[in-house]
C-alpha cells in the first residue's frame, strides 16, 4: 500500500509492514494499512487473528518484529509508550481503582503539566460529554459496568490524542448496554472528530460502528471496506462466512451473458454479477445470504435464479424471521432466512420447496476457496 | 481485641436463626484466647504493681505503680535503642521487600511459586538457629567481612559481629519473609493492565510507580512494616547472638529481669510499658497511612 504526500500530511495511521512473531508464529502478518485521520476504523477477527497485537503495537505496549508506524509525518515505532500521541479504551477498563472519576480523567493531563484550572475545565466538559458530571467524585468501583466504560472513553479523549485505540471496549457490557454504547461510542466519535481504531471479535459491533472495517485472519488482512462492501461483495470465504452467514455452493462456469457469468451448480444454470465475482478460473463457489433466498412450495411460479429439488429439514420460528433448512438434491444443506411479513403459511419439515432469489444478489468466490473458512 | 470486636458486629448481623452459628465457630478462639491471652496479660498487670516480700521470688500485691516509673527510667537507654533497631531493620526489609516482592509478583513467569516457597524457605530452620547461622556468615572467617575487607570498605581492625549493624541486619533478615509476603499480596492484586493504561496516559516508569504502584500496595506496605516492626521492637534473640552489651534492647532486659535477677515486678512494667509503646506507634501510623480499613 503506497502512501502518498496527502495521507502523511493529513495525519493518518500508517503500518507499514508491520510483523510481530512470538518464537515461530507470526501474530501479525506483514500487514500494511493505512487509517484515514477522523475514521471510524474497526479491526475484525475471530480471537488470536492478530488483532489485538496490532492494537498493542499501535499503542507501544508491543514491540514489532518488523516494519514501521506512522502517525501523520511522524514515526512512532520505537517511540515509548508515554511519548505517543495515542490513548487508549483498555478491556475492561483498567480505571485506576485508587483515585476518584476526576483524577482518573485528569491523570493524563496532569502528566503533561495541565495547569488545575485548564484541567478542572476539560474535566468537566469531558464528562458531560458522556453524561456523568455527577459521578466526578466517586471512586471507580462505586460505578456499574457501563458507566465505567464511558469513563475509561473520558479518559482517553480528554487527552485529545490524534488516535484513540479501543480493545473490545464492549465486551463485559450486557447486550442491551452494548447496543446503547454502540450509538453513543458513534456519536461521540461524530462529535469530536478523533481517528478511532476499534478491535473486535463481534461482526456486528463492527458493522454498527465502522465506516471502514478490516477483517483479519491468521495475521493478516482478508478484505477492507466499508460494511456493505464486505456483507454484499465478499472476496474470501473467511470473509462471507465471519461477516454473517453464507451458502457457498461449488460450480463451475459455463458461459457468458452480458454483466453475467452463467454458472452450472449440479446440472442448474444461474446468473452472477460479473462485478461481483472474484473468481480466478472456472471453477466457483457461488454465494447467497440466507436472507436473499426466497423458499416457494414445489411448482409455484418463480423468477430470478431458481434451485429446484429442495427438501425440507429443519423449521426455526425466531419472531421476525423463519429459519429453515433445505436439504438439497446434492446432498447439502442450505440456509434460507424469511421474513415473518405476510400471510404465507409457513413450511412444514420434509415439504419439498424451490428456492430462488435475484441474480444481482449472488457473489462468487474462486472455487479453490475453503468453504467452510470462518464460519461460527 | 478491636479488630474481633469490629468482625463480631459486621457478621452477627444475620438476623435468622441460625445466628448461634458464628458464636460456636468463634468459641474455640476466644476461650483460647481467653485463657492464654486475657487471662496472663492480667496476671503480668497485677505482677506489675507488686512489690518483694523479702523472699527471692515472692511478691505481695501493693499496688506500686511507681515501679512503673523505676523500670521505665532503669532501662531507657535500650528502650529506646529497641525501637531505633526496629524502625532501621524495618526501613531496611521494606527496602528489601518491596523490589523482591515486586519481582515475584510481576515479573517471574512460572517460577512464581517456586520463589514463594524459597520466601518461606527459612521457616523450615528455627529462629534461634538462623540467628547463630547470621552470627557465622558476619563472624570474622565469614564471607562477608572478607569481601568488604578486600574492597576496603572497612579497615582490618574492623569487625561486624557484636555491633549494632549485626543487631539490625540481623532483625532484617530474621523478618524479611513477614514483609515480603504480604507486599507480595498486594502487589499480585493489581491489575497489570493499569499499569499499561498509566504508560498509555504520558506517566514514564517513575512516575507509574509513584502515582499507581505504590499507592495500590500500600496495604501491603502497612501490613508489612506492622508485622516486621512489631515482633522486631520486643526481639531479644538478635541483640542477644549479634550483640555487644552496650547493644541490648529493651527485650534483652526484660529478659534479664524475669530469669536471671528474677525481678518479676519490673520486668512485668517493662512488658506492659513495651506493649503500650508499641500500641501508641501503631495507631498513629495507621492514621497517617490513612489506611485502617485496608489492614
Amino acid at each position: 500500500m503506497a502512501v502518498d504526500a496527502s495521507t502523511s500530511a493529513r495525519g493518518d495511521l500508517v503500518l507499514k509492514n508491520l510483523t510481530k512473531s512470538f518464537g515461530d508464529f507470526n501474530a501479525v502478518d506483514d500487514l500494511s494499512l493505512v487509517i484515514p485521520k477522523g475514521s471510524f476504523f474497526a479491526l475484525l477477527g475471530p480471537s488470536g487473528c492478530g488483532k489485538t497485537t496490532t492494537l498493542r503495537m499501535v499503542a507501544g505496549l508491543e514491540e514489532p518484529t518488523a516494519g514501521s508506524i506512522f502517525v501523520g509525518e511522524t514515526d512512532i515505532t520505537d517511540m515509548k509508550p508515554y511519548r505517543r500521541p495515542v490513548n487508549t479504551v483498555f478491556q475492561n477498563y483498567a480505571l485506576f481503582p485508587h483515585l476518584s472519576i476526576f483524577e482518573n480523567i485528569a491523570f493524563g493531563l496532569r502528566r503533561r503539566g495541565i495547569s488545575d484550572a485548564e484541567v478542572k475545565t476539560a474535566v468537566d466538559k469531558v464528562l458531560n460529554l458522556v453524561e456523568l458530571p455527577q459521578l466526578a467524585t466517586r471512586k471507580p468501583n462505586q460505578l456499574s459496568g457501563g458507566q465505567q466504560q464511558r469513563i475509561a472513553v473520558a479518559r482517553a479523549i480528554v487527552n485529545r490524542p490524534a488516535l484513540l485505540l479501543l480493545d473490545e471496549p464492549l465486551g463485559a457490557l450486557d447486550l442491551k448496554l452494548r447496543r446503547q454504547m454502540q450509538i453513543e461510542l458513534k456519536w461521540i466519535q461524530t462529535e469530536i472528530g478523533i481517528t478511532f481504531v476499534h478491535v473486535t471479535h463481534d461482526q456486528e459491533e463492527a458493522m454498527t460502528m465502522a465506516d471502514t472495517i478490516a477483517v483479519m485472519n491468521k495475521g493478516k488482512i482478508e478484505q477492507m471496506g466499508t460494511p456493505e462492501d464486505l456483507y454484499d461483495s465478499p472476496k474470501t470465504a473467511f470473509v462471507a462466512n465471519f461477516l454473517g452467514q453464507s451458502n457457498l455452493i461449488l460450480g463451475e462456469v459455463s458461459g457468458n451473458d452480458g454483466n453475467n457469468l452463467i454458472v452450472d451448480l449440479f446440472g442448474t444454470k444461474v446468473a452472477v454479477p460479473k462485478a461481483r465475482s472474484s473468481a480466478h478460473g472456472s471453477s466457483v463457489l457461488v454465494g447467497i445470504r440466507p436472507e436473499k433466498f426466497r423458499i416457494s412450495p414445489e411448482g409455484k411460479n418463480v423468477s430470478g435464479n431458481v434451485l429446484t429439488g429442495g427438501k425440507v429439514s429443519d423449521v426455526s420460528y425466531i419472531g421476525v424471521s423463519t429459519q429453515y433448512q433445505v436439504e438439497m438434491p446434492w446432498g447439502k444443506e442450505l440456509m434460507v432466512f424469511e421474513q415473518n411479513d405476510d400471510n404465507e403459511e409457513m413450511l412444514r419439515k420434509g415439504q419439498p420447496v424451490t428456492l430462488s432469489w435475484e441474480p444481482l444478489f449472488t457473489f462468487a468466490l474462486d472455487g479453490s476457496e475453503n468453504a467452510a473458512a470462518g464460519s461460527h | 481485641m478491636a479488630a474481633i470486636k469490629g468482625i463480631s458486629v459486621k457478621s452477627f448481623g444475620l438476623k435468622d436463626n441460625r445466628s448461634a452459628l458464628p458464636y460456636l465457630l468463634l468459641a474455640p478462639g476466644l476461650i483460647y484466647l481467653a485463657l492464654f491471652f486475657v487471662y496472663p496479660i492480667i496476671a503480668l498487670g497485677q505482677m506489675s504493681t507488686k512489690t518483694s516480700s523479702g523472699e527471692i521470688g515472692q511478691y505481695e500485691q501493693s499496688f506500686r505503680f511507681a515501679n512503673y516509673v523505676d523500670a521505665f527510667l532503669g532501662s531507657k537507654e535500650q528502650f529506646s535503642r529497641s525501637f531505633i533497631y526496629a524502625t532501621i531493620a524495618t526501613l531496611l526489609a521494606l527496602a528489601i521487600a518491596y523490589p523482591l516482592a515486586y519481582a515475584i509478583a510481576f515479573k517471574s513467569g512460572k517460577w512464581k511459586n517456586v520463589l514463594l516457597v524459597l520466601i518461606v524457605a527459612p521457616f523450615f530452620t528455627s529462629f534461634l538457629l538462623r540467628t547463630i547461622a547470621w552470627k557465622q556468615i558476619l563472624g570474622e572467617e565469614g564471607p562477608v567481612i572478607k569481601v568488604l575487607r578486600g574492597v576496603h570498605i572497612i579497615s582490618p581492625q574492623t569487625s561486624l559481629t557484636a555491633t549494632s549493624f549485626a543487631v539490625v541486619t540481623g532483625l532484617a533478615y530474621n523478618f524479611l519473609p513477614f514483609m515480603t509476603l504480604p507486599l507480595y499480596a498486594s502487589l499480585e492484586r493489581i491489575d497489570p493492565r493499569t499499569l499499561e493504561a498509566s504508560g498509555d496516559l504520558y506517566a514514564n516508569v517513575f512516575t507509574t510507580f509513584r502515582k499507581v504502584t505504590l499507592p495500590l500496595s500500600m496495604p501491603g506496605v502497612v501490613a508489612g512494616t506492622l508485622l516486621t516492626f512489631i515482633p522486631a521492637a520486643g526481639d531479644y534473640i538478635n541483640a542477644a547472638i549479634l550483640g555487644s552489651p552496650s547493644n541490648k534492647m529493651l527485650g534483652n532486659v526484660i529478659d534479664a529481669r524475669f530469669f536471671k535477677i528474677v525481678d518479676y515486678p519490673t520486668a512485668a512494667a517493662l512488658s506492659f510499658t513495651l506493649m503500650a509503646a508499641i500500641l501508641i506507634l501503631v495507631t498513629v501510623y495507621i492514621r497517617k497511612a490513612g489506611t485502617e480499613e485496608l489492614v
